[in-house]
């Protein structure tokens, strides 16, 4: 790695929100040609410094250079002149619109989509995208909505790529399919960062790492040359423990039996597909699909939240006997012991108050109980307390609301609430969405030792890698149907992945 | 990098940590200070007086003498039940921009007592009618909107403000109806002479016409207080505004809330109607409630919704708004002119919120606090 000179070169950026300080005098380098996998734990400051690169944010100090020529980013349209270019984690396309439209929508000059469709074709197979312009964007999956957000940036001539957290979303097959595309497009001379939580893609796919922490810059390495434990060590600043473990279940006997239950959504459009399928205590359950392939319907079915068309859910007693919960007020449902956290793209938008401190989050659930009108406050605040120790919260006191505490430590406090309330079922989705490694760790521990107490729990995750090797069983969803379900032990990440895709060829969200 | 920092903008914005009560109230403060200033400055500009003169007017007016001085308070505390009738709804995140159509129906309701029953109940009687008769116009004037809304979805803002004209048209009907005397169109001072006299007033306590009104807000105020931030209901209603989908995840049954809450709204809205028609004007006019249920609006909002705030930023308001009227008259300018004095003040008011939540960089000096005001 001899004089070659950086596409951008990054030097003493600094940010500040207020106290927070979101970058230290980082300085870093990227390179054309080269794929960099950014990494760092939740709030290390990652995303803030690719905003910074892409005009969204304006940096306190430092200084940016592209080429080595010293330039100002004021705006995302200065970034698109520099030819930077960001893939945010959140689409943000036109649903009515074709994938040429939402592509050509925001440019100057006269607009036209034939024109506009060939060069996109044109683009898209140098890269090896598959794409069809003028498919409108509410028919497509979310891998091809991705790809028409990666195609807009291309379309406006950058060859410095960002994409932040871009497999999140997306099958095995999907994933290969895009770094695919984004080797060729590192072969074409362009320069890509890409922000991940995932060690083994970046040791597949990346050519370089750099480790934030705490918003300051830890160092590169070549990816070659380094390990997943290395780089998570870097990450965290001290060693960790790789290792999820799946301790055999203790004597479970069925405790949530789901036959045949069909869902509609309020538009009538069918999201559960009979739909049957037993849980057992002292067991994880883990449910596979894509996005949006009925896995939401599925938990809140059971929690009492949503409409059942047809079908049965019931919840079998220590002696066997069962009762139907579909009818049953979500308040009854929950206080048989059946505790739901679901943590959506939002993370605060289902179970937390953003606003309201962690005593106050504590008491959503609790404030019921008793015959007085006024708030008992005292208990809450032991269970705040109790759930910052046990579980490491990381917040500056007790009466900081959770917006203000990074994604972790919300989905700690969510989860660890769901937790204290002795649950027989626990019913979670996306427990480590977007957390990172270490973070993530300490929630796949928290759900084995309530495996461990006889509780049932469902587990509803994105990241297969983790659902093979935390999961006793795997029952994996596609279009709203059961297309499979295997044993932890025995499942093979591909055949999950097929399965994922398998029935009618799938209907996306 | 002399020549890039030429090329920086010139001002840019960030948001603030978490600044002490102390320092938005500081910020507050400075941009009443620096709005009084413009004022005088404007005033000077027309009138060419003495600056100094202005602010001695301003505060004559609320103090100088001992009755400008109750009706100051009383106008702070009809404004603040009005308030502290829209809080609980604003917390909800429901706005209710129906206080004035909400209290003027409990005028209404009062004043159809004070009207209709003179004749067949003693005076006890016909207070406790008042009060269940204003609550209830009140309410149901909530309701209505909490209803659809709870059920259609509807939008309470507009839903609210059309309320406010029905209720309007309603009053100048009922206007016309019991006009007294015939042809005037006026309904004039109800129960003003025998044998009606003093029917349905609400009673003059410790000799002080005011101190009623005055004491019934205080203890609204109070109970509003410990009903928001202590009550399992106040806590309900915080987290179905926060958000609706957390609310129906823990089970809150968000309708009944959104119902509850406006029932709540109204009915103290209408109780304010009754202390205005029954406790101090003894009549009825279209314009009684005088706009207090728009600017309940501010008065809430200035506050962060907090009733105990409310009584500050109710009181600032009228002080404000009494001084501004007493400038127009005192230096022969007309009523629009006090209407120019109060916009230069909230304008700076509302427009301090921007400071207490951002502050400003110029050009890589960053500034403290106090300059940022400036």
């Amino acid at each position: 790695m001899e004089q070659r000179i950086p596409a951008v070169s990054i030097r003493n950026i600094t940010k500040r929100f207020g106290q927070t300080l979101a970058n230290d005098h980082v300085s870093l380098d990227i390179y054309r040609g080269e794929v960099l996998a950014l990494l760092g734990e939740n709030g290390s400051g990652k995303t803030t410094l690719m905003n910074m690169l892409s005009g969204i944010y304006f940096p306190d100090e430092g200084s940016i250079a592209i080429d080595g020529h010293e330039v100002v980013i004021d705006s995302p349209r200065k970034a698109i002149e520099l030819g930077i270019g960001m893939i945010h984690q959140h689409f943000k396309l036109v649903d009515l619109l074709s994938a040429a439209e939402n592509i050509e929508l925001g440019l100057k000059g006269k607009l036209d989509i034939p024109a506009a469709s060939k060069r996109i074709r044109e683009i898209s197979e140098a890269y090896g995208f598959e794409i069809d312009p003028a498919q409108k964007v509410y028919d497509m999956s979310v891998s091809q909505k991705q790809t028409v957000e990666i195609l807009k940036v291309l379309y406006r001539g950058a060859d410095i790529l960002i994409l932040d957290e871009p497999t999140a979303v997306l099958t095995p097959q999907e994933t290969e399919k895009l770094f695919q595309v984004l080797r060729n497009m590192r072969n074409d001379g362009k320069a890509i960062v890409i922000i991940t939580h995932k060690m083994n893609e970046v040791l597949e796919l990346s050519d370089r790492v750099a480790v934030l922490r705490k918003g300051e810059y830890v160092g590169d390495m070549a990816t070659a040359e380094t390990s997943a434990q290395d780089m998570t060590n870097q990450m965290v600043g001290h060693a960790v423990s790789l290792n999820i473990e799946r301790p055999q279940p203790v004597n479970p006997i069925p405790r949530i039996e789901v036959s045949h239950l069909t869902v509609r959504n309020e538009a009538g459009v069918i999201r559960l597909d009979d739909v049957s399928f037993t849980a057992r205590s002292g067991e994880i359950l883990g449910i596979a699909g894509i996005a949006g392939s009925g896995q939401k319907e599925l938990l809140e079915a059971i929690a009492g939240l949503q409409p059942v068309e047809s079908g049965s859910i019931r919840y079998l007693e220590d002696d066997g006997t069962p009762e139907e919960l579909i009818g049953k007020d979500p308040l009854e449902i929950q206080k048989m012991g059946v505790a739901l956290s679901f943590v959506p793209e939002d993370r605060l938008g289902m179970g937390l108050v953003g606003s309201m401190d962690l005593n106050e989050n504590m008491m959503l659930r609790t404030y019921r109980t008793g015959a007085s009108p006024v708030t008992d406050r005292k208990t809450p605040h032991e269970l705040a307390e109790r759930v910052v120790h046990d579980l490491d919260v990381v917040t500056p006191n007790l009466h900081t609301p959770v917006r203000n505490l990074s994604g972790g430590n919300v989905q700690k406090i969510l989860v660890g609430r769901e937790i204290t309330s002795a649950p027989k079922v626990l019913l979670t989705a996306y427990a480590v969405r977007g957390l990172d490694i270490n973070s993530s760790y300490v929630i796949y521990d928290l759900l084995n030792q309530q495996k461990k107490k006889g509780v049932a729990v469902i587990y509803v995750g994105e990241d297969l890698d983790v659902l093979l090797e935390l999961a006793d069983r795997i029952l994996v969803l596609c279009a709203g149907k059961v297309s499979g379900e295997v044993a932890g032990k025995d499942a093979v990440k591909d055949e999950i992945g097929l399965m994922m895709t398998s029935v009618g060829g799938g209907r996306h969200e | 990098m002399s020549e890039a920092k030429q090329r920086e903008p010139l001002i840019h914005i960030s948001r603030r940590g978490n600044l002490p009560w102390w320092g938005a109230w500081g910020i507050r403060a400075a941009a009443v200070a620096l709005a009084m200033m413009v004022c005088a400055l404007l005033c000077i500009l027309v009138t060419r007086t003495n600056p100094l003169d202005i602010f001695r007017t301003m505060f004559e007016a609320s103090f100088k003498t001992e009755r400008k001085f109750w009706v100051m308070l009383h106008s702070t505390a009809i404004l603040l039940c009005v308030s502290l009738a829209v809080t609980p709804a604003f917390r909800m995140r429901f706005w209710n921009v129906g206080g004035e159509g909400q209290a003027l129906m409990g005028c209404l309701a009062s004043a159809a007592c004070m009207i209709l029953l003179r004749d067949a109940v003693p005076h006890w009687l016909m207070i406790v009618c008042m009060v269940f008769a204003s609550i209830t116009a009140g309410a149901i004037w909530g309701l209505i909107p909490a209803f659809f809304k709870a059920n259609w979805n509807t939008n309470e803002t507009l839903f609210t403000l059309m309320m406010n004209y029905i209720a309007t048209q309603l009053v100048a009907y009922f206007c016309v109806v019991w006009e007294n005397p015939k042809g005037s169109g006026q309904i004039g001072i109800i129960n003003q002479r025998d044998p009606y006299k003093g029917l349905g007033w609400l009673p003059v306590v410790g000799g002080q016409k005011y101190l009623l009104n005055i004491i019934i807000v205080a203890v609204i105020c109070a109970a509003m207080f410990f009903y928001l931030y202590y009550s399992k209901q106040g806590f309900e209603l915080s987290v179905v505004g926060e958000s609706e989908k957390t609310a129906h995840y823990l089970g809150i049954k968000v309708k009944r809330v959104i119902i509850r809450t406006m029932i709540l709204s109204g009915a103290l809205c209408g109780l304010t109607g009754l202390l205005l028609t029954g406790g101090n004007d003894h009549t009825l006019t279209t314009t009684l409630v005088g706009g207090r249920g728009f600017t309940a609006v501010m008065v809430s909002w200035l506050a962060k919704f907090n009733p105990l705030w409310m009584i500050l930023t109710s009181f600032l308001l009228v002080f404000l708004q009494k001084g501004a009227g007493d400038i127009s008259t005192n230096f022969g300018l007309n009523e629009s002119f006090s209407d120019i004095l109060t916009g230069i003040i909230l304008f700076f008011i509302i427009g301090s919120e921007f400071f207490i939540h951002y502050r400003l960089h110029l050009r890589h000096r960053h500034l403290s606090d106090k300059e940022a005001v400036k």
